[in-house]
């Protein structure tokens, strides 16, 4: 799939780039993005994504809080993060170079449209002289670039207005970035093809101004250089490049065909969370219902009675959203039937930043309801693992007779990386074991007791409506141990409130031992983590590693309840870091739980950690705990550093 | 009125418990007992409802696994503890949204919600009007005291203004719901209104509901003798009901009140229901100033809701002295959830669940989709 390298100009090898494309909410950079994305994950580059956009859907034009951004990480190599600072910035107006610019190391290429560098243009963005004009950016490798005017040039044949012919200039965009980087085509023309088939005008502007785009880079003297980042070795498999709303809603999937249950998705539109109700929505075909409720309440409510019905219940949010379903979710865990209620976390509190990722919501998952209502919680680590953990969650609501909470983020939601396609024989069967017999006293005295509990999981039996015999009533009140009646006895109470706690404990017993890298088993340092802070802190552990220091890394699918040697894990090492986008929630976990002095690092930024500041955390760590200096000075050949 | 003649494509529909398995086993109120002892207090307007739905349900002929109670919180809503069907008492006003899951996941069960006045049209109000405008196949019964029992007397939102309770020892200020108004301005498509004492018309009522397909809205007036002893007095006392009650049967005039003992419109009641060119509404008239033709006809099955919205004005929105009681609307239209199965069952085309290799199959392909790539 290798493009054919035009001869005239130099080409460079590279084995890594990070690339933003930056410009208005209109400007299409999310698109341009994710296309640019796929033609790099038909290459066989490795890659990870990060989308940033503005809450508003259409800020005004022009201005600071309008710019939309697509950064795309993509290498040689195994990485793990989006990049900490882009190398590449492509800046469709003077708001979008402003506000990216203090990202960009120097020496940072820049490519601008010039075409929107007019006064009221620069004045919107707070400039009051024309940056392009004088010192400001000499320490950049600037281009600029007409990209509006030569795009609506391209496309003149097809008579569009001029409003329509500047909207294609985004795929100009692309166009010089896909020719600069030799990245294939092919996926960008089959997909202009199929979007646009419906308006053959609009189609054939926007493939025009693609190949326009292309062949600007490759006759203009503009660009006398080429990059070339070989395909990735990567295990060997099927891959497709996927986000984490996509990967979570074929886990989704994937866990009603393992346990033979219609999937019942009772959700509430709510950022960065419907995606996944979108893409359940287009997959009935797989016996999969989905109920858009008329707010987050009715959602979990009709999710809660299809599970009672015998359905996989599953309700998707953000962190609002959880907020509104805590009764809801306490109703579950009395009642006792399987519930998936997936978390994409944002910024909070209350409606905070809605588009901008945080994981301020650990405590919320784990105490946020009355009562002593414990519940299992899981976290992926990456987009791709957003399928294993749905499969995870899936797996645990149902044969544990329990609402589970999955806490994603914003980051791993639209983030995207290369996922190797699972065989579904590495899948786990997920046996639902409904009720069909009386369980209690035998021959004419036989009874129905809904409480009556296996006793390996003390799971409850799942008896549901139409199977004769084993008519019951459940509730939110408390059940009387086995026959599940209605009781009000405190001894009943205690012991009731420690057996739900007891089955959510046992869930330990089914996990793997927590998996340590720590390869020179000479480390003294562990940095332990959840959640998609997993790429940053790989990062940064694989930089100190680099320079010739030791440190272990474990990161955390289980949150409650902990793999059962955690405990013992921790005790290991002299010190323990752990890295989270919250003021320190596990590590308040894990200090009360085991005694352990962990040291947090903490922002919320709303956006990822970055690897750079914590290798310089984890190498502080380092020279406290080994009593020796530690240079994290980078070499040249060094990946991850900035 | 003309009859609609003209083939609209319309599919025809069905009753409200077609799709669930019926029994010839024969059943009688006491199957449908549980062993739990009811609670509520001595006097309560509720155990006359429990007696009624327990000796009406054997009628229904379906079989007992396949009927779910689904309630919410309050007095009323322990009733699905005292039923011997599945059941769920679940949290305070989301009894519909649970309802909604179980009626959408299973069209063979039969699906029933029990609520009060404070957890219907109050904490729950959201989730009662969107069933309602979904149209989801389920029978809703509506306690209405006009008070909060449970929490031992405060106002709730059917009591009238000026209600002196607990909360509001100065009087309450709110201006109180019509339940059926409310239901009727909420796109119901079966709305009805009987008494916790007059058993044959419950009956009745539960009977139309459950026929019928798609939400039933129920409101069943049902006296407190604890915190509103007296509420519905002038619709239950022999001296005063003629007069109160305004009867609503499909297809016949309005008539209330005395009984006319001669002239032409003797048999009648003295009162009677007619256009009221004025304001668009009805009114009421003496029966005798009237010409026959003059006199409403109740058209329950009306497309249009105009006529019983105007008819649930009548009802009295301080102390109860007048009340029309009987099926207000029941006009047929999609369900929601025969929608969703229908989508759910056009997209499978057959497949799901009957062959898992196929379903293994259908999954490989659509994680292994889009665009992809190997590595060796």
């Amino acid at each position: 799939m290798e493009a054919v390298v035009a001869p005239e100009k130099e080409v460079k090898q590279l084995d890594r780039v990070i690339i933003r494309f930056a410009g208005d909410s209109g400007d299409g950079m999310q698109l341009t993005g994710d296309r640019f994305t796929q033609e790099t994950a038909a290459f066989g580059n490795d890659l990870v994504t990060l989308p940033n956009f503005p809450a508003e859907i259409r800020a005004p034009q022009g201005t600071l809080p309008g710019v939309s951004s697509f950064q795309v990480h993509f290498a040689d190599h195994d990485i793990l993060t989006a990049g900490d600072a882009p190398d590449v910035l492509v800046a469709m107006n003077p708001a979008a170079l402003r506000a990216n610019l203090g990202d960009l190391p120097k020496g940072a290429t820049i490519i601008v449209d010039t075409h929107d560098f007019t006064a009221r243009n620069l004045t919107k963005a707070g400039y009051t002289a024309n940056p392009l004009e004088g010192d400001g950016l000499a320490e950049y490798a600037v281009h600029t670039v007409d990209l509006t005017g030569m795009t609506v040039e391209a496309v003149k044949e097809f008579g569009l207005s001029r409003k329509d012919a500047s909207r294609a200039k985004n795929m100009f965009a692309l166009g010089l970035l896909s020719w600069m980087y030799g990245r294939p085509t092919e996926t960008t023309h089959a997909f202009l093809a199929k979007r646009f088939a419906k308006v053959p005008d609009i189609r054939d502007a926007n493939l025009a101004a693609f190949k326009a785009g292309w062949n600007f880079g490759e006759t203009t003297e503009t660009f006398v250089v080429r990059y070339e980042i070989k395909p990735a070795k990567m295990a060997p498999g099927n891959y497709r490049n996927i986000t984490g709303n996509l990967a979570l809603s074929y886990g989704l999937i994937a866990g009603g065909v393992q346990s033979g249950l219609p999937v019942f998705l009772g959700s509430y539109p709510i950022t960065p969370a419907s995606d996944i109700l979108h893409e359940l929505s287009k997959h009935k075909g797989f016996g999969v219902t989905t109920f858009q409720a008329e707010d987050e309440i009715a959602g979990v409510g009709a999710a809660i009675g299809a599970s009672f019905a015998g359905q996989l219940g599953v309700t998707t949010t953000s962190g609002p959203g959880i907020s509104l379903k805590s009764e809801a979710i306490g109703l579950a865990i009395m009642t006792e039937l399987p519930l998936v209620v997936v978390d994409v976390q944002r910024g909070g509190p209350s409606t905070g930043l809605p588009t901008k990722t945080e994981q301020a919501d650990l405590l919320q998952a784990m105490f946020g309801r009355n009562g002593e209502a414990p519940l299992p919680v899981v976290a992926p680590q990456s987009p791709g693992d957003c399928f294993d953990t749905a499969v995870e969650a899936v797996r645990l609501a149902v044969t544990y007779r329990t609402p589970v909470i999955l806490l994603s983020d914003g980051y791993l939601a639209n983030g995207s990386e290369p996922w190797r396609i699972p065989g579904l024989d590495e899948l786990p069967t997920i046996d639902p074991d409904f009720a069909t017999e009386k369980n209690h006293g035998s021959g004419e005295d036989a009874e129905f007791w809904p409480y009556e509990r296996d006793a390996e999981t003390l799971a409850r039996p799942w008896a549901i409506p139409g199977t004769p015999g084993l008519e019951h009533r459940i509730g939110g009140l408390e059940k009387g141990d086995g026959h599940g009646n209605i009781s009000y006895d405190p001894a009943n109470h205690d012991f009731m409130v420690r057996t739900r706690q007891a089955k959510v404990d046992r869930i330990a017993d089914s996990l793997p031992p927590l998996e340590v890298d720590d390869p020179s088993g000479e480390a003294k340092v562990l940095v332990l983590g959840w959640g998609s802070t997993y790429g940053p802190i790989g990062a940064g552990v694989r930089r100190v590693r680099k320079a010739g220091y030791h440190v272990a890394q474990a990161h955390l699918r289980h949150l409650n309840p902990f793999p059962s040697d955690l405990g013992e894990v921790l005790k290991r090492y002299d010190r323990v870091l752990v890295p989270e986008m919250n003021l320190g929630q596990l590590s308040l976990l894990l200090r009360a739980k085991y005694l352990v002095d962990v040291v947090g690092y903490n922002e919320v930024r709303g956006l990822p950690l970055k690897a750079a500041v914590l290798a310089d955390v984890i190498g502080n760590l380092v020279a406290e705990a080994e009593g020796i200096d530690v240079d994290l000075t980078p070499t040249s050949s060094q990946e991850e550093q900035r | 009125m003309t009859e609609q003649t003209t083939d609209l494509g319309v599919p025809a529909f069905r009753t409200g418990t077609e799709s669930v398995p019926t029994t010839d086993d024969k059943q009688t109120g006491k199957d449908f007992t549980s062993d739990q002892e009811v609670r509520w207090c001595p006097g309560c307007g509720d155990y006359a409802v429990l007696k009624a739905v327990q000796s009406f349900l054997p009628d229904l002929g379906l079989r007992r696994e396949n009927i779910v109670f689904v309630s919410g919180i309050g007095c009323s809503s322990r009733f699905p503890y005292y039923l011997d069907t599945y059941g769920m008492h679940s949290i305070h006003g989301r009894a519909p949204s649970i309802a909604t899951g179980i009626a959408t996941a299973r069209e063979d069960l039969s699906v029933w919600v029990v609520t009060g006045d404070g957890d219907a049209l109050s904490i729950g109000g959201n989730h009662l009007i969107h069933a309602l405008r979904r149209n989801v196949n389920m029978t809703i019964l509506l306690f209405n005291n006009r008070i909060y029992g449970l929490t031992k007397g405060q106002y709730s939102p059917t009591s009238e203004t000026g209600k002196v309770t607990k909360s509001t020892p100065m009087g309450s200020l709110d201006h109180p719901f019509n339940p059926v108004s409310l239901a009727l301005g909420a796109e119901a498509s079966f709305v009805a209104r009987t008494i916790d004492s007059d058993r044959k018309h419950l009956t009745s009522v539960l009977a139309a509901a459950a026929a019928h397909r798609g939400t039933s809205l129920v409101e069943i007036y049902q006296n407190c003798p604890i915190f509103n002893d007296g509420a519905f007095d002038a619709i239950k006392s022999p001296e005063t009901k003629a007069d109160a009650i305004i009867p609503l049967v499909h297809g016949e005039p309005i008539h209330f009140g005395a009984t006319l003992e001669d002239g032409p419109m003797a048999g009648r009641g003295a009162k009677a229901l007619v256009r009221d060119e004025q304001t668009g509404g009805v009114k009421v008239v003496a029966t005798a100033d009237v010409a026959t033709s003059d006199v409403l006809v109740h058209d329950a099955h009306s497309p249009d809701p105009t006529m019983a919205f105007a008819i649930s004005r009548l009802t009295d929105s301080g102390y109860l002295n007048t009340s029309p009681i009987g099926v207000f609307r029941q006009v047929q239209r999609p369900t929601y959830d025969d929608a969703a199965r229908e989508q759910v069952a056009t997209a499978r085309n057959g497949a799901w669940n009957d062959d898992t290799a196929d379903r293994a199959a259908r999954l490989a392909a659509l994680i292994g989709g889009g665009d992809t790539w190997t590595i060796l």
